[in-house]
């Protein structure tokens, strides 16, 4: 809402500096988003007055005008002819910034010769001030203007772009802005009943209103003015219109929206010869029914839409737009002014549904008082007879079935410490809210006011709004400052919040970036990955990219690998945590979080220690056993197939019978669709509450024993489809062996054709004696022997 | 024989002054006092010699003896230290070279603030609680006190899961705030609760705008509780988020579930307040909204709003990076480029 000074000052006196005011305003609730101030750059230009004119020696287009400006006089040189004597103008003085009007940029008013006579000054235009288009003229001010005063000071104006807040209708309007100031000033409102005199006939004998749908329309009052001249409005009631960011259209409508910006009462005006019958019936449109609205659009109406309709069609959408056919033109004579007021539901469903969105159903749908509609429509009545000639009809029309009783408030002013933290004594409540326009009557409890809320106010109900009518009005800095000194609540554990910022720390520690991709995904991208007939699909998604709830992080995942692959030479390693969502048909999706890693390029970045290989399988391998060891997790891998991974590469992860998750590398194929580089990309994804379930075994110390380890190695030959996660299990069965590493694995021809060679580091340690060569001879013969009976393995030679 | 001595030792003596590394010490020890070394073999002749000779060369031979071991070991000290400094000086490395590489992991700057903000709340006594991310009409707006079709709703730009719109219409949450319904439906107070999540708002993107971000809501209800705490907390969250120099203030906002309601600002610490583009030439930079828990919330929840009152908030948490790094494209966060990711 866009909100020109010189219009508040109409309606409240301000005596405060702009900048202090807008501080206030913004504050207490109406945001100033900007200020716009006209004649900022008018230094050196003062309001003038004609004294004397004289033709000028050498061109008969030009007159030498005398100009007095208060502290002295001048004579210049005017290609106005239509100057007169007396005339009050816009003078600007040697070195002041006007408008080039040929290349609109501000230029210093240096002394000139024009055709051999000095001209020390200018009579100005309002191109030249920056005030409209118009440059042909001297621009005339009006004949009470101050001679000698500094143009900035009369003409001046500054427009205050305010933000209002979806609870307060009447701030869209500048006597709601007024009155916001005038309870910070402590100023008494400057409004008054708008007077006219009613010339014409009984408005009853003219036109009649009838509401059909009362629970839409709760009141619906109107004028008539007939024998009006429709034509284009004053400048000054243009130049209002448009620094309120409206387009001036004629008289009668500018005066609607006028008193609209005015006093935040939509209007609409018909012209009367096209209300067929003299009839305004406000009723549900039917099904099928069309008007055109102002807008020249055809639109189709429906019964949830209200329509101000003559004896036989809609004539407007309510609260909306007006048709087309009823508009007021140039010759329109007779106009029917309506002030009305809607339900506020209605209104914004029609005009979403209509995708129509107007100045009248934005202040609509916020719920403006009925008690509204009757000041406008004689503001707005005053205005036309005044601008546009006529006679207004006697009386006015109001139909008013949805009259409420005003609203009063108990307030226990105890309220105010209860919801502030101090107190505010009893007179500086009742003056605020007397400011701000509320009723403070005594109630026989010292400690209570019975409040009355203006009309205005609809946004007041209860005792905590008006609690923070004190605090916006006191200012907030007003307010102590406390820390909680209440009961702290009993903390309920969620074992999974510290979790997965463990979580996150060992991935980190394992050299991982953390990611976080978004939710939404494109169903071809998520098939990819994983079937999707159960994935929760958006009603209105803002792309196909975004159409879908992921169901897995890996697409994500993949995405971003292959975008960081462009730039960067060194091994990707990925993490993310995130939730991934299946439908449950009209349920909440059953959100499940997800640990993912993904690796891929260098194991070690280029460097002089030379290459140390690419990641794959393995290093996701690693990463998964070093996290889960750490939270004392003991994982089996099965091989499995995934269609999305490689078919020889992937292995479910298990914790005792649950399957936690899966480590692998991507399928190839499935890489090159995310347009990857040609090497293997491994990933892991583990479920995080599986994981939890897993890791809440508590721990038991195990003492250190304090025998020395024997360490012996041992080369076992097995057939290459040996796991060989089958011989470390055995080995481990054996109660003297401490600790067991592969560190090597050949298959070639130093073992026979379809074996392969592991050679292992066994330690052993007893935790109650020294262990003797023999007793460690004998539990590696026992090892072999297991070993060769179960996998029909063979010591190497 | 004691002048053979004397030779002896001023022979040995002066052969070892020479002596330069270890081997040919070695081969001079094994001369003089090895087994089969000259001084041992003097000793060994002792017992051919008179009585009364043997006595006095026995002595001078120990002595000798004693001396040379001295001497020895001293020489074996100096040129073992002489020996390790070339051995180093061997090993000397170009210390410029680059260490052996590490992947280094790092928190999304997401994740670090997330962390920050929740670590404060939590020494208040805060308790961090989770919800959905898909969420029902009826936690996401109607028991926040934002009825359909109020205009109010316009402040939060919806993805929809159903067309149908009621209570039972499912959304991608728009904030944090369903939370404190869904909290207060299940506990009783004294509630004080912090409430992180990911929200959604059905918005183009551009660099200020995105699809998916942060919250981070709280929520502190009981008997007794106003304005001046949560102020009290939310200024000491500011300070303790921002520095001590930071001031912060409270304005009046709007937000349908809250009454008083409040947005904190905290001056701009780009200009110091005096004004800049990053503060829109207020001094002031918007960081969270708040207020009193509304009445009719509190009755939502069948929490007679007679007997307790709340406080509650709610902050984008990408907001802070942005600003305090000065990141001027809200998209950078969720397009996880390794070139931004690596600078946190």
């Amino acid at each position: 809402m866009k909100v020109p000074l010189s219009w508040l000052r109409e309606y409240v006196s301000i005596s405060l500096p702009l900048k202090e005011l807008a501080g206030k305003l913004t504050m207490s609730g109406t945001e100033v988003k900007g200020i716009e101030v006209t004649g900022k750059a008018w230094d050196k230009i003062l309001v003038g007055q004609i004294i004397a004119i004289e033709p000028h020696p050498n061109a008969d287009r030009l007159k030498l005008a005398t100009i007095d400006y208060g502290t002295g006089q001048s004579t210049v040189v005017c290609g106005d002819l239509s100057i007169r004597v007396d005339d009050k103008v816009p003078f600007a003085r040697l070195g002041a910034q006007l408008i080039d009007s040929h290349t609109g940029e501000l230029v210093p008013l240096k002394p000139a010769k024009i055709r051999g006579m000095v001209s020390e000054g200018m009579a100005c235009s309002e191109k030249e001030l920056g005030l409209s288009e118009r440059h042909e003229r001297v621009m005339t001010l009006a004949p009470d203007s101050p001679v000698g005063v500094p143009l900035a000071d009369h003409l001046g104006d500054a427009v205050l772009d305010l933000e209002v807040t979806p609870n307060r209708p009447d701030c869209l309007s500048v006597i709601g802005v007024a009155r916001e100031i005038a309870a910070h000033l402590k100023q008494e409102m400057k409004l008054s009943d708008p007077i006219y005199t009613e010339e014409g006939p009984a408005i009853e004998k003219l036109v009649s209103v009838e509401i059909s749908d009362a629970d839409l329309c709760r009141r619906y009052c109107a004028s008539l003015i007939e024998g009006v001249k429709v034509a284009p409005s004053p400048p000054w009631l243009q130049h209002r219109l448009a620094a309120c960011g409206m387009r001036p259209i004629n008289n009668i409508v500018d005066v609607t929206n006028y008193v609209m910006l005015e006093y935040g009462q939509p209007l609409h005006a018909f012209d009367f010869r096209q209300i067929g019958g003299a009839r305004i019936i406000v009723r549900r449109a039917s099904a099928g029914e069309k008007i055109t609205s102002l807008d020249g659009v055809e639109r189709a109406l429906n019964p949830e839409m209200l329509a101000i309709a003559d004896s036989k069609i809609p004539v407007a959408i309510a609260g909306v737009m007006g048709g087309a056919d009823s508009e007021v033109i140039d010759t329109t004579t007779s106009v029917l002014l309506e002030s009305a007021n809607f339900n506020p539901v209605s209104i914004r469903r029609t005009s979403s549904n209509l995708k129509l969105r107007s100045e009248a159903s934005i202040r609509f749908e916020r719920g403006i008082s009925p008690e509204l509609t009757m000041p406008a429509l004689k503001r707005a009545t005053q205005l036309i007879l005044k601008l546009a000639g006529g006679k207004a009809a006697r009386g006015i029309i109001d139909v008013y079935p949805g009259r409420i009783d005003t609203e009063a408030i108990l307030f226990h002013t105890s309220w105010v410490k209860r919801l502030l933290g101090n107190d505010l004594i009893r007179e500086q409540i009742v003056e605020i809210l007397t400011y701000l326009g509320f009723e403070c009557q005594q109630v026989n409890s010292s400690e209570d006011l019975r409040v009355i809320v203006p009309y205005w106010r609809v946004d007041v109900s209860r005792a905590a709004d008006l609690v923070e009518e004190l605090a916006r009005i006191i200012g907030y800095d007003y307010i102590p400052t406390t820390m909680l000194s209440s009961q702290l609540p009993r903390q309920q554990v969620d074992h999974i919040i510290s979790f997965r910022e463990e979580l996150r720390d060992l991935l980190v520690g394992c050299g991982f970036q953390e990611a976080i991709n978004y939710s939404m995904n494109s169903r071809e991208r998520l098939a990819k990955i994983i079937p999707t007939e159960n994935a929760v699909r958006l009603a209105n998604p803002l792309s196909p990219e975004q159409e879908y709830l992921r169901t897995s992080l890996l697409p994500g995942l993949l995405a971003l690998l292959a975008a960081n692959q462009k730039h960067e030479d060194a091994g990707i390693r990925f993490f993310e945590i995130g939730k991934v969502f299946f439908a449950r048909g009209d349920d909440l999706p059953d959100e499940r979080e997800i640990l993912a890693g993904i690796l891929s390029g260098l194991r070690v970045a280029h460097s002089w220690f030379g290459e140390k290989g690419v990641l794959d399988f393995f290093d996701a391998k690693g990463v998964v056993a070093a996290v889960l060891e750490r939270l004392g997790i003991e994982p089996a891998f099965e091989p499995v197939s995934q269609e999305s991974l490689h078919p020889g590469r992937v292995a479910r992860i298990m914790v005792g019978q649950s399957a936690v998750g899966l480590v692998g590398e991507v399928h190839p194929g499935v890489a090159e669709s995310f347009d990857l580089l040609p090497q293997p990309v491994a990933i892991f994804e583990l479920e995080i509450e599986k994981l939890l379930d897993c890791a809440k075994l508590r721990r038991r110390y195990r003492p250190v024993s304090r025998f020395p380890r024997s360490v012996r190695d041992m080369a076992i030959v097995v057939g290459v489809e040996v796991p060989a996660m089958r011989i470390v299990e055995i080995v481990r069965g054996f109660s003297l062996v401490h600790q067991i590493t592969l560190f090597d694995l050949y298959t070639g021809e130093q073992v026979p054709p379809g074996k392969k060679s592991l050679a292992f580091r066994i330690a052993y340690q007893s935790t109650d004696h020294t262990l003797t060569d023999e007793e460690m001879e004998t539990v590696e013969q026992e090892i072999l022997s297991r070993l060769s009976k179960q996998l029909g393995a063979t010591l190497r030679s | 024989m004691l002048r053979e001595l004397e030779e002896l030792k001023t022979k040995a003596v002066a052969e070892l002054n020479s002596i330069d590394n270890l081997g040919e010490l070695e081969k001079w020890r094994v001369r003089y006092l090895g087994r089969k070394g000259a001084l041992t073999s003097v000793l060994r002749g002792l017992g051919s010699l008179p009585i009364e000779d043997r006595r006095s060369a026995g002595a001078m031979a120990n002595d000798i003896k004693t001396l040379l071991e001295a001497d020895l070991q001293r020489k074996e000290e100096v040129l073992k230290e002489k020996e390790l400094v070339a051995v180093l000086k061997q090993a000397r490395i170009d210390v410029t070279l680059p260490g052996y590489p590490v992947s280094l992991g790092r928190l999304h700057p997401t994740t670090q603030t997330l962390r920050e903000i929740c670590d404060i709340f939590v020494s208040m006594g805060f308790q961090i609680v989770e919800g959905p991310e898909v969420e029902w009409d009826y936690y996401n707006f109607e028991a926040l006190n934002i009825p359909r079709d109020h205009p109010a709703r316009d402040m939060w730009a919806t993805f929809w899961i159903d067309t149908e719109s009621g209570e039972r219409s499912r959304l991608l949450r728009t904030h944090t705030s369903p939370m404190q319904i869904r909290l207060m439906e299940t506990t009783r107070p004294p509630i004080r609760a912090l409430m992180p999540g990911r929200v959604y708002r059905y918005e183009a993107t551009d660099a200020t705008h995105e699809s998916m971000f942060y919250q981070v809501e709280g929520l502190a209800v009981d008997q007794g509780i106003t304005m001046s705490d949560l102020k009290g907390t939310l200024f000491e969250f500011a300070r303790r988020l921002f520095g001590e120099e930071r001031k912060a203030r409270f304005r009046c906002d709007y937000f349908p579930f809250v009454e008083p309601g409040v947005e904190m600002a905290i001056d701009c610490f780009m200009c110091q307040g005096t004004g800049c583009r990053l503060c829109s030439n207020t001094g002031w930079i918007e960081i969270l909204g708040a207020g009193m828990v509304h009445p009719e919330v509190l009755r939502r929840v069948n929490y007679d709003p007679e007997v307790y009152t709340g406080f509650a908030f709610g902050m984008g948490v990408e907001r802070i990076p942005l600003l305090r790094y000065g990141i001027d494209d809200i998209r950078l966060f969720y397009g996880n480029d390794l070139r931004f990711l690596r600078q946190f």
